[in-house]
């Protein structure tokens, strides 16, 4: 199990390399990329930020969920942060398991998962240079287990 | 009690600062921290009195209790992917 934050360019095929076995009859790669049109506005580029050591667990905790979910282990995921631009990967999940349902459904839940409580934010670029940062969504907050 | 107050994304923007030293009163909530700081005025009287907050990397309660030197952060609704 891997997962991992990262200002570099993600490549799909080395995660892709973090999974499979020989007791695995299905591999899923699920890619995130940067789309150039946004609710009818044309994007030039996306900016990621993060809170990052917090992001760097969450999205640890969401893989080890997934693995769980899927009973496997090979389950990858790699979100990157920093300046992107269209068609850069931002996101690469990739899970193998014995049979294909698991795999679809554990790549899945990671990537929902992300959406709803990994604490990355982005803003995208328009042809005017002006940037704008995009509506997201409001994860649970648990109750507080400190005393 | 000291804390290290984080602010991200458009909150940040909001604030004009990312990373804030904060003098509490003992027995402060994440509620209090968010409490003071809109009341300090400017940009930080525009955030919301009821943001996402983390407390040392972890989601956590408005009324989570405060210690001595952690980290809390406001988070704006998250948008990763």
């Amino acid at each position: 199990m891997r997962a991992r934050i990262t200002e570099a360019p993600i490549d799909g095929a080395a995660v892709l390399a973090d999974v499979g076995s020989p007791d695995d009859g299905a591999v899923v790669l699920f890619l995130g990329t940067v789309r150039r049109t946004n609710d009818g506005r044309t994007v030039t580029g996306m900016r990621y930020d993060a809170y990052r050591n917090m992001a760097q667990k969450v999205l640890a905790g969401i893989a080890g969920e997934a693995a769980v979910r899927a009973g496997s282990d090979r389950v990858a995921v790699v979100h990157r942060i920093g300046e992107l631009a269209v068609g850069d990967v931002s996101v690469a999940i990739a899970v193998s398991t014995p049979h294909r349902a698991d795999a679809f459904d554990a790549a899945r839940y990671v990537i929902d998962e992300i959406k709803r409580r990994l604490p990355v934010w982005k803003q995208e670029y328009d042809l005017e240079g002006d940037a704008r940062w995009l509506d997201g969504s409001v994860p649970p907050v648990m109750e507080a287990s400190r005393e | 009690m000291r804390i290290r107050l984080l602010l991200f994304a458009h909150y940040r923007d909001l604030a004009g600062a990312g990373e804030i030293d904060l003098e509490l009163p003992p027995g402060a909530t994440a509620g209090d921290v968010v409490r003071v700081l809109r009341s300090s005025g400017g940009g930080y009287a525009r955030l919301p009195a009821e943001p996402v907050v983390a407390v040392n990397q972890e989601y956590a309660p408005l009324d989570t209790t405060i210690r001595d030197g952690d980290e809390v952060a406001l988070l704006p609704p998250v948008a990763g992917g």
